[in-house]
């Protein structure tokens, strides 16, 4: 680790200009991603700006949706009786992700700019283009067993590994952020970049841009979020989904659904929606909007199970929600 | 064994006396130990696997406020001997791992060590590595023993030529593995007058000093190793690795100051160790009725071209069931890897595992229930020996498992989404006695002060050998006063191949019996007597083993392919149990670790660079609390006379022997689909 000076900001406009004003300073919250960055070498910013106790900390409601602060903490939103009673899916991939010391510092916005957990982007000793452009990929011709399927590049093949942010992209949450020339929202969905030639940007945020809060619209009672992991404890998705559903009469009225631990980002699941969109719920119909979604898949030889584990969790996720039987 | 100890103390469940100092926080660890104006060692590991460091630029290290001195190969100070190569540390440039050590920063801080280290420019000159381990590997080779001193092979009969009714044949994986005990290894080093003093977490005082002492040119007697109380081992700490060496030269270049180095959890992953991957091709042949008359087991596993390390994968296979024709070998290739070493187990885990679940493949071959064709095939006598066992409990152990877990009747089923099924494993760990122990006995102000180096990993020697030495002595456990972890105590060896209390026991318990023979029941103040580990001629008469018997319960996903293990049970015969409370605990350990080795834990060595590249607990998964649901550990009621005077024998390991065959064989018993290589993990049972 380097010595890096530390200043607190005092609102929000001090922690946009102070960051906007170095390139080498970076935002910190929680740290619980950042801070290991530090230690590892990944990361080695001149100035941290704590943006931890800036007052966007609350959860409130909308004329129709809910406002999530930057700085609620990941255990706050996951118990949070908005939340609980009105997105279900994100209580539950929340409280799905990390161990609970951790979610007890992670914040809403650290969450969202979570670096990806390739264990060559995590050392320092490996080549990684996400690290460094034009170093090469280790995980291509390497250990790749949690690496993306879909959207890679020959660049990157690296996985976005949060699990709240899956579920906010299938909620069509959108993420408020805050610049030197004012303020814009990006919804989650657009908000992670796939890697193309450029896998060393996670996200379209301009620099210095803060990350306000996160708008969840309307209510989705009716979601889920399905993860696997080899083990029960904590551990990053192998695979995970995300799925909003509305049924009507036994007909799919509308679906949004995102993946994760497939992609660069939390994946929404466009092509499976549209084939669910209008269909009779059954298991061959969901099997089809997942063969659909996941006809793209691009696995290396170490990953290809993700294919059908993705299909398999997909399905299940959507029979689960829709009480259908096998 | 004659004379055992009337149990009165021992047998009881008494609480860790050191219990309290642990959960306040008060009893140091090593890195804990007050230091005054220590220096930080923040070593530096090769980046190549193989070759030679050619350049290294440590100026802008140098420059650094707060950097003492920067350690390179070039100004290290000289060691004594290159007999043992693990620990020819900083000595020539060569690089035969990734991760070697060859260099570190001191300084004034940790972090001022870590950031100097990272501005040690370093130049290779890199040779082509071999890291990958294959069944047919060219330079495969038949090492003389298998640790510790078994023959590399054994034969009996022609296992080519028999024609059984039934064959099993198959070949099993189990991958690489490393110790992670939660206190990392870590060292304080400090020169005095010609003596150094260390700090360490090791398994044995005695045994680390007297690896050291040869390589540093001393004395043992200039060596002080101190370890109260240690994090947890598994066998990674049971000997001195090169990082101990390091902090020694650290210390001599640190002008009379004393140096503290701890070993990043990254860094543990290159070492202290590691369990070899291993290949294992298994032979069964039976009769219809599952009589065995083939038992072979051929073994291919790794070592480092530093040293040497074989692992005695196929030995338990030896002991565990008879037949007229019987092989086992092991092979071994040596790579440009870190050097293998013990983990909990080492050889009848992994070993096990294969024969375990061959013994599965049988079973249903012949149309039998396992635990029949198990209790079929129990030998008279050692099969690898001739002897007679001391006590052979195995086939009660497995009936009192299969009442007691609900064994008759079983049938794979479906619950929801998940295929559940049930597996069964038997296990056996030989009974180790190390020689070489004394114990010093001595009555001061009232009590009774027993002296020996012995240590305690987490296990509750603090507590155990304190029993023991109320029952020799037979006093009140209140006016035992243990003292141990430090070489100005009388010797002791390792704790390691679950030998630590039975070992020591012996030797308090022979001190408290001169004792009481010098002084009677009433000594003086400051009378005091030795003893020392007796021989014992039963060792030579009886094969010695524990044996259990593993039940578990497997929940595989439908969908997903996601193993959970709701219920687990053992039952063991260890002799007589010192102390329940605490030998449950490691029975129930070693068991959670198996079903760690079962379903989690795997080193990936990439073959590009040759190091381990999930080197944390974010990416090497271990089995936590949300993985453990009902393990249960229990064992029969029993003593063995020819063991020691507490009629003990270990528990340390035996927990972990088998538990990966019976989840491995609980799986198949659910999904219908037989996993053959470690870890059993979701993609495996994907459909």
């Amino acid at each position: 680790m380097n010595p890096f000076d530390y200043e607190q900001a005092t609102d929000v406009a001090h922690a946009v200009g102070a960051v906007t004003r170095n390139p080498g300073a970076v935002f910190l919250a929680g740290g619980t991603n950042l801070v290991d960055h530090l230690k590892l070498g990944v990361s080695d910013p001149e100035l941290l700006v704590d943006v931890s106790r800036l007052p966007l900390d609350e959860v409130r409601e909308l004329p129709d949706g809910v406002r999530v602060g930057a700085a609620v903490r990941n255990s706050d939103l996951a118990a949070h009786p908005l939340i609980r009673r009105r997105f279900p899916v994100l209580a539950q991939a929340l409280l799905a992700g990390a161990s609970g010391q951790l979610r007890n510092l992670a914040t809403t916005g650290g969450n969202l700019m979570q670096r990806t957990r390739c264990p060559y982007f995590q050392d320092v000793t490996t080549p990684c283009n996400k690290r460094r452009p034009g170093a090469g990929c280790s995980a291509i011709g390497g250990h790749h067993r949690d690496a993306a399927i879909l959207g890679t590049s020959q660049h990157c093949v690296a996985t976005h590994p949060s699990d709240m942010a899956v579920a906010m992209a299938a909620l069509d949450g959108v993420v408020r952020v805050q610049g030197d020339g004012g303020e814009r929202g990006i919804p989650v969905a657009e908000f992670h970049r796939l890697p193309g030639d450029e896998p060393q940007r996670d996200t379209v945020l301009r620099h210095g841009e803060l990350i306000t809060a996160v708008d969840l619209p309307g209510t989705a009672s009716r979601s889920v979020y399905r993860k696997v992991r080899e083990r029960a404890s904590y551990a990053f998705a192998l695979v995970s989904v995300a799925a909003v559903v509305e049924v009507e009469d036994g007909v799919v009225r509308e679906a949004r659904i995102a993946l994760g631990g497939v992609a660069h980002k939390p994946w929404r699941a466009t092509q499976a929606e549209d084939a669910l969109r209008g269909a009779v719920v059954g298991e061959q119909v969901f099997r089809d909007a997942a063969e659909a979604e996941l006809a793209a898949a691009a696995p290396l030889a170490g990953n290809a199970f993700k294919v059908p584990m993705a299909r398999n969790t997909l399905v299940a996720a959507l029979r689960q929600l829709t009480g259908g039987q096998r | 064994m004659t004379d055992l100890l009337r149990p009165r103390a021992i047998g009881t469940p008494m609480e860790r006396v050191d219990g309290w100092a642990k959960v306040t926080g008060t009893a140091p660890y090593a890195f804990e130990h007050p230091t005054s104006a220590p220096l930080y060692v923040h070593p530096l590991q090769a980046e190549i696997a193989r070759g030679e460091v050619r350049y290294i630029d440590s100026h802008a290290a140098e420059d650094l406020d707060g950097v003492a001195v920067v350690l390179t190969h070039e100004n290290a100070p000289r060691l004594a001997t290159d007999s043992d190569a693990e620990l020819w540390v900083l000595q020539t440039p060569e690089v035969a791992f990734r991760g070697q050590l060859i260099g570190a920063v001191l300084a004034e801080t940790p972090e001022i060590a870590r950031q100097a280290a990272g501005l040690v420019r370093v130049e290779y000159r890199q040779e082509q590595h071999d890291v990958v381990l294959r069944a047919n590997h060219e330079a495969l080779y038949t090492p003389e023993v298998v640790n510790p001193a078994f023959p590399a092979e054994s034969h009996e009969g022609d296992v080519e030529a028999a024609r059984p009714e039934v064959v099993i044949e198959q070949t099993y994986t189990t991958p690489m593995e490393h110790n992670s005990p939660m206190e990392p290894h870590a060292t304080i080093a400090s020169w005095s007058n010609g003596t150094l003093t260390l700090h360490d977490s090791t398994q044995g005082v005695h045994v680390m000093r007297s690896r050291i002492a040869p390589v540093l040119g001393l004395e043992p007697e200039r060596i002080r190793v101190i370890a109260p109380h240690v994090g947890g081992g598994f066998g990674s700490k049971g000997t001195a690795h090169a990082h101990n060496i390091l902090a020694a030269l650290a210390a001599r270049m640190a002008g009379g100051r004393p140096v503290k180095l701890a070993l990043t959890r990254q860094q543990m992953f290159a070492l202290v160790g590691y369990r070899t991957p291993t290949i294992q091709r298994v032979r069964l042949g039976a009769d219809r009725d599952g009589t065995l008359s083939v038992v072979a087991h051929d073994v291919i596993e790794q070592t480092a071209t530093v040293q040497e390390f074989a692992e005695q994968t196929a030995v338990g296979t030896r002991t565990m069931y008879a037949a007229p024709n019987r092989r086992t070998t092991h092979r071994l290739a040596a790579l440009d890897v870190p050097v293998p070493f013990w983990m909990r187990a080492p050889g009848e885990a992994p070993g096990m595992f294969a024969t375990e679940v061959a013994m599965d493949e049988l079973a249903e071959a012949c149309g039998l229930d396992p635990i029949e064709l198990r209790s079929h095939n129990e030998p008279a006598v050692d099969p690898g020996t001739g002897r007679p066992f001391s006590a052979r409990h195995l086939a009660e152990c497995l009936r009192e498992g299969a009442e007691r877990f609900g064994w008759a009747g079983r049938e794979p089923h479906r619950d929801g989404d998940w295929l559940v099924g049930t597996g069964v494993a038997s296990a056996t760990y030989p009974r180790y006695a190390m020689p070489g122990s004394t114990a010093t006995i001595r009555h001061h102000a009232g009590r009774y002060e027993v002296l020996i180096g012995a240590a305690d990993l987490g296990t509750g020697t603090w507590t155990a050998l304190s029993q023991i030495a109320a029952d020799a002595l037979g006093c009140h456990f209140e006016d035992v006063r243990l003292e141990i972890g430090d070489t100005d105590l009388p010797a002791a060896t390792v704790a390691g191949g679950s030998s630590g209390l039975g070992s020591w026991g012996s030797t308090v318990v022979d001190a408290a019996r001169r004792f009481r023979e010098k002084f009677g029941t009433d000594p003086d103040d400051g009378d005091e007597a030795d003893g020392a580990m007796p021989d014992n001629p039963d060792a030579q008469r009886y094969s010695m083993h524990s044996f259990g018997a593993h039940f578990a319960e497997v929940r595989v996903n439908a969908d997903t392919g996601e193993v959970r293990v709701p219920r687990m049970l053992g039952v063991f015969s260890v002799g007589r149990v010192v102390n329940p409370l605490l030998a449950r605990s490691q029975l129930i350990g070693g068991m959670t670790m198996g079903l760690s080795m079962a379903l989690h834990e795997h080193s990936v060595l990439d073959p590009q660079f040759g190091h381990v590249i999930n080197h944390d607990f974010g990416q090497y998964h271990i089995a936590a609390h949300a993985d453990v649901a009902d393990i249960d550990a229990i064992w029969l009621d029993e003593h063995d006379p020819h063991s020691n005077p507490m009629g003990s024998r270990g528990v340390g390991e035996i927990g972990i022997v088998g538990s990966p065959a019976a989840i491995a064989n609980a799986a198949y018993h659910a999904t219908g689909i037989r996993i053959r290589d470690l870890p059993i993990t979701p993609d495996k049972l994907l459909r």
